[in-house]
């Protein structure tokens, strides 16, 4: 075979025929757009491409003996394009090449200009490339899909009442509880607690065994409270309770002291025993008379910063609510056994 | 029998996200809002998917119905035509020319189109599509699916397709029989026009409805 062969354009369009010498003989239609130049045949084939595999070929003795099944190609000029190939010897010496972008195809066509009819029918270049591009676009579809959900769970969770990690009520859930109280003329209390020694646990043991200890907290507190009051954590180590069928101070002061002595409980994790305590704050409003929500918080607040500082673990009601003097702030000290 | 349910909301999901782009983009943001209020629907709704997404597409077509004043088949006729010709539906229309190197080779390529989306989204089932060539430049396409309005979007589709392979061709919806949908492709002039330019390499990852973008 010397001249063209249109047999072999129509079913290799990127073939190219390269005689003894390295003479370019002739280039299949596909490979003659890609290669750009009106006057290949007569060209050295190793002044188009750079052969990198079989490395070092520079004769087309080497090329056909050291090409087994595989020889890897790239264009001399730019863009570099790299190509699969597949040399086939002639018997009169030179060879026939077959060439094919390989899994670089997506950048290969993004540099040459090629339509599907490029391509032989059978090739499966271009369902490849139908491939590609349809799993980048359904990718990219998710992606947007996802975006549009996250900025929905976002909304949805500024308008959620649970504290996610210990399934009490939050913040919102706590606002919404004392609206509804002040609309009633009923007593109902405040009972605003803080644990302690809570960091010197997230630093010595993780921000994990930190989680582990609020939600055991959030159990002690959800059992200790009845039907129709609200256990809630405002974020942090912060919690309240919103009693709305409070008993005497003296007895709210009793329950909270229990609580802090179920709290002081060691909690285990993993291998490793957990100590916290707790500071409460407590506030009560009567019933009668306006309900100032912001001065009840305040007192609630100010009654725990009392508590805190008169040391660890203790309870301390707002002046207020004392209808006796202060129960000397005793030290309930840890795992008393009581 | 449970994924053959999943198969069709995912047919149904993408309907909706067809409608929902194409009325954005035509008739702008305040409308589709309108269309969703008609519909009782949030667009989170309109995102998920599940059982439900069969009934969101009912209420959706009946509210763009009402919004549009237009019968939900003609919406869906400009619907096909806008995926194929509207920028931000870019990548729908190079997955379409990639199946085809002219419109009749593309017409017959239409057999292959589900399986095709197939290798990209395995849980995606498109409708059936039988493409016959009855004689000499006159085509009958059926197409069988669960989802009526299918055939009228197709049609819309492949009026843009001629178009934009450059080709002048008659289209007739002949309505739909038992077996389906029936579109009649009738070729007058298949060099008509220059068409568009299509080369292969030239897509990014765009999202396949990209719509309006915020």
């Amino acid at each position: 075979m010397t001249g063209p062969d249109p047999i072999l354009d129509a079913l290799c369009p990127m073939h190219l025929r390269v005689d003894l010498n390295g003479r370019v003989i002739h280039v299949g239609p596909t490979l003659r757009k890609i290669l750009g130049a009106a006057e290949i045949e007569g060209a050295a084939f190793f002044q188009l491409f750079t052969v990198r595999r079989p490395r070092g070929a520079g004769t087309m003795a080497a090329l056909v003996s050291g090409a087994r099944r595989r020889a890897k190609l790239e264009l001399v000029r730019a863009p570099h394009t790299p190509f699969v190939a597949q040399v086939v010897p002639e018997p009169a010496g030179g060879a026939v090449i077959n060439l094919s972008f390989g899994i670089g195809l997506a950048a290969a066509l993004g540099d040459h200009a090629l339509t599907s009819a490029d391509f032989a029918p059978t090739d499966l270049t271009v369902e490849m490339l139908f491939l590609i591009e349809s799993k980048s676009a359904v990718m990219a579809s998710a992606l947007e899909r996802n975006a549009r959900l996250h900025s929905a769970r976002v909304v949805a969770e500024e308008q959620a009442l649970t504290d996610t990690l210990t399934g009490l009520g939050n913040r919102r859930a706590v606002d919404l509880e004392l609206a509804r109280l002040a609309a009633r003329r009923r007593p109902f209390a405040l009972m605003h607690l803080d644990l302690d020694h809570f960091k010197a646990v997230n630093d010595t043991f993780g921000h994990a065994a930190g989680d582990h200890v609020l939600q055991e907290i959030a159990q002690v507190l959800g059992d200790a409270i009845r039907t129709g009051d609200v256990a809630a954590r405002l974020g942090g180590d912060e919690f309240l309770l919103i009693l709305s069928r409070p008993p005497s101070p003296r007895a709210l002061e009793l329950m909270a002291r229990r609580l802090v002595r179920r709290i002081e409980e060691p909690i285990h994790y993993r291998h490793a025993l957990l100590s916290v305590s707790a500071s409460v704050g407590i506030a009560r409003h009567d019933g009668t008379g306006p309900l100032d929500l912001v001065a009840l918080f305040d007192s609630a607040d100010a009654a725990l910063y009392a508590a805190k500082s008169a040391g660890r673990g203790r309870v301390s009601l707002a002046p207020s609510d004392r209808t006796e003097p202060p129960v000397s702030p005793n030290r309930i000290a840890p795992h008393d056994g009581a | 029998m449970v994924g053959e349910r999943e198969e069709c909301a995912g047919m149904h999901a993408l309907l909706n996200r067809m409608l929902h782009v194409f009325v954005e983009d035509t008739y702008g943001t305040e409308v589709w809002c309108d269309v969703l209020e008609g519909a009782g629907l949030s667009a989170v709704e309109l995102d998920s998917l599940g059982p439900q997404t069969i009934r969101t597409t009912r209420a959706l077509s009946r509210a763009v119905e009402t919004v549009l004043a237009r019968s939900v088949d003609t919406v869906l006729e400009d619907v096909g035509t806008y995926l194929v010709s509207h920028p931000n539906a870019q990548s729908v229309r190079r997955l379409l020319r990639f199946c085809g190197t002219d419109f009749v080779d593309f017409l017959h390529s239409l057999e292959d189109l589900p399986d095709r989306i197939r290798l990209a989204v395995p849980s995606l089932s498109l409708p059936e599509i039988e493409v016959a060539e009855e004689r000499e430049a006159r085509f009958l396409i059926t197409c069988r699916g669960p989802l009526p309005g299918v055939g009228h979007l197709l049609a819309g589709l492949l009026r843009a397709m001629a178009d934009d392979y450059g080709t002048l061709a008659l289209l007739e919806h002949e309505g739909r029989s038992c077996d389906g949908d029936r579109l009649r492709v009738t070729l007058v002039d298949t060099a008509f026009s220059e068409g568009r330019r299509f080369v292969l390499g030239a897509g990014g990852a765009a999202p396949l409805l990209a719509g309006r973008h915020p």
